[in-house]
């Protein structure tokens, strides 16, 4: 029970850190990131190439990734999103744009950064025994950064003129257009957090969970379950989605067999969206 | 005409007069075309990529050394990759083209037993052979004539990792952990067959993971907690298994970690370190043990060709020298007749040049376990990770 307890509450977090990019892009964008999951792996690569190639030190190889995602997210608004939002104003012609960017990163990260499974050292090394329960350190820092992360992430958005811009924009496009927000150039920073805290996630799980070209789609997969059970488009919705799937995971190994706990969560997942399709927090899709 | 345009008229017509003579010289060498179709996308691409990496590196050594030879003939081997997505429709397309499209009559791949399985009907009907690495036993039965196995089931090896952990090690218990996909459930299977024979205590074998797990530490706690002797790791794919070791070891396991398929030394290396010293798997024909000057060429051209060497690729490199081998022994007929091709299989047997004494041959064994020979004798090499490295603990055959 204990064991469980711990591998749900760091799942959730890891999991967070991941929904959140996801979240704020639709949010501001009704675009669903399909390449989401691609961004995090990306994220994860910089991070190696950084420490082996670069020689730098972890924090700057963590700064360069989400600084490269940023980058990332911005050139796929701008060349890729915008026109296509301004000639176009079928959700569907976003949603395959969305998909044919998840499968350009894929073949790219392959083509750049080979076929292993990269992993980097964990930044921290031992393990804590706590009531019965076994922590690496690794993931006890992990936890943390990803928690400072996620309310520093929440304070800029409540406090700063930006997030409130942004957290308008979400809200309303239009009525903030007519108070004067730059739109165009808020979507593409929303873009560009979205797209920098994929990037963060990856810089920090791949010391414990490592990457390879291939394993996009399934992070994307498990953050989309959470941005639904969430709320789509609301940020502490991502949140409680995360920690929903975290527990639902750690509970369901523990305690069913394991082959039936993906099974489980999904008819769960299914069940949920038939009482309350918009999600635990969510305003109705669409 | 003045002289300036001459002479860039006259360097075209040379350029065109040597490009002709290039399009002669190679409409007059002759090709053996060899197909690789597996997964090369997505998260089990490792597997299909070392395929390809082993025989196109393959091929550039036998063609660096001037052609494979068939009836004192030389050819020029080229290597036709499709990618099947792991999935079995994609790999029907695949194997269509490359026999219908391409002319292929000789296949490397699929990697998994459902896309093999996808792909017999295709087989039959275009009079095509495989060398696949799923490993369900009916795919090689008669009448599934057109397919061979190229490397160790995990049946196969199973059995021998287990009776020498019990010989040499004094193991008594052991637990499962398996990918939930056929390759996993069913290595899994055959893995507590094997303990039950050797009367080991299976203390859990319903542990399964779904493909795209990255946290195994939920899954593995209750495993660890009941403490066994072994812990295997059934179908575990490449990209897995140096999580699955960290999060055992991390979770406070300090027993043996097994498994029946083969890993790469440098990824195990970066993502499990020192956790994974003792980790139990098999091998090919690469460990410096083993290894003959031969395998050092293919491991340099291997290099060249996808940047760097992957210790699975040593049990990959066999599919390629052991089709060429039987063409060779069939004769001209076998490069576009798979049925001269299969008439020659129990004949064929040659020194083994992968390993140091050339045992066991190169030939097609397996005869026990499918009817008929339809296996590539891949020599059955037990590993075990230590400080970075692999090192061999038992040199077999399957037979």
């Amino acid at each position: 029970m204990e064991q469980a307890l711990v591998n749900g509450l760091v799942l959730g977090m890891n999991y967070g850190l991941i929904a959140l990019g996801l979240t704020m892009i639709f949010s501001l964008m009704n675009v669903l990131n399909f390449a989401h999951g691609q961004m995090y792996v990306l994220g994860g690569f910089v991070t190696y190439f950084a420490l082996n190639t670069l020689g730098v030190p972890y924090i700057v190889a963590v700064l360069l990734a989400v600084l490269a995602l940023a980058a990332v997210g911005l050139l796929f608004e701008y060349a890729l999103f915008r026109p296509v939002r301004k000639r176009s104003n079928r959700e569907e012609s976003t949603m395959l744009l969305a998909a044919g960017t998840a499968l350009l990163l894929e073949s790219l990260i392959l083509l750049f950064f080979g076929e292993k499974q990269r992993g980097v050292p964990p930044v921290a090394s031992g393990v804590f025994e706590i009531g019965g329960a076994f922590i690496p350190a690794s993931r006890v820092l992990v936890f943390f950064v990803a928690l400072a992360a996620i309310i520093l992430f929440m304070m800029f958005m409540r406090y700063t003129r930006p997030g409130r811009a942004l957290r308008a924009i979400a809200q309303d496009r239009e009525v903030t257009a007519l108070q004067g927000v730059n739109i165009q150039a808020y979507s593409a920073l929303g873009f560009m957090i979205g797209a920098g805290l994929a990037g963060l996630a990856g810089a920090l799980l791949i010391t414990v969970l490592s990457v390879n070209s291939g394993m996009g789609t399934s992070i994307s997969i498990k953050a989309f379950i959470m941005v639904m059970l969430g709320g789509a488009g609301v940020i502490p919705g991502a949140i409680i989605g995360a920690f929903v799937l975290g527990f639902a995971e750690a509970f369901g190994y523990a305690f069913i067999p394991s082959s039936m706990t993906y099974l489980l969560i999904f008819v769960g997942l299914i069940i949920f969206l038939i009482i309350r399709p918009q999600g635990v927090m969510g305003k109705p899709w669409g | 005409m003045p002289k300036k345009n001459t002479v860039p008229l006259a360097m075209a017509l040379a350029a065109m007069a040597s490009l002709v003579a290039m399009g002669t010289v190679n409409a007059q060498e002759k090709v053996i075309k060899i197909g690789q179709l597996g997964v090369m996308s997505g998260p089990a691409a490792s597997w299909g990529l070392v395929n390809r990496y082993s025989a196109e590196a393959h091929a550039a050594m036998i063609n660096e050394a001037g052609g494979w030879e068939v009836d004192g003939e030389k050819y020029r081997i080229e290597i036709v990759s499709v990618d099947d997505r792991n999935d079995p429709r994609t790999a029907i397309a695949g194997a269509e083209r490359l026999i219908y499209q391409e002319g292929i009559k000789y296949i490397i791949g699929t990697n998994v037993d459902d896309t093999t399985q996808a792909i017999l009907p295709t087989l039959a009907a275009g009079g095509a052979f495989a060398v696949s690495y799923g490993h369900t036993r009916s795919l090689f039965e008669t009448p599934n004539d057109n397919t061979g196995l190229g490397n160790i089931a995990g049946y196969q090896m199973s059995p021998i990792i287990y009776k020498f952990l019990v010989e040499d090690r004094g193991i008594t218990s052991v637990s499962f952990i398996a990918r939930n996909d056929l390759n996993g459930l069913g290595n899994r299977d055959a893995g507590v067959e094997a303990a039950k024979a050797l009367d080991l205590e299976i203390l859990s074998s319903d542990a399964t993971y779904e493909t795209g797990t990255t946290d195994f530490f939920p899954v593995l706690s209750p495993l660890v907690r009941a403490n066994p002797d072994m812990l295997v790791l059934s179908g575990v794919a490449p990209s897995d298994a140096g999580l699955l070791i960290r999060a055992a070891r991390e979770l406070g396991y300090t027993g043996i970690i097994s498994t029946e398929t083969a890993h790469d030394a440098a990824v195990l290396r970066e993502i499990a370190g020192e956790a994974a010293n003792g980790f139990i798997s098999q091998g090919g024909a690469s460990t410096p043990e083993i290894r003959t000057p031969y395998v050092e060429e293919f491991m340099e051209n291997y290099e060249s060709v996808a940047g760097e060497w992957n210790d699975e690729a040593g049990t990959k490199i066999y599919a390629l020298e052991m089709i060429l081998q039987t063409i060779s022994a069939a004769g001209t007929a076998a490069i576009t007749d798979v049925e001269a091709f299969k008439a020659v299989i129990p004949d064929v047997s040659l020194e083994n040049p992968f390993v140091i004494g050339g045992e066991p041959r190169l030939r097609w064994v397996g005869a026990d376990w499918f009817g008929h020979p339809r296996q590539v004798s891949v020599p059955v090499v037990v590993n075990e990770f230590q400080d970075g490295a692999f090192k061999t603990l038992v040199v077999t055959s399957v037979e």
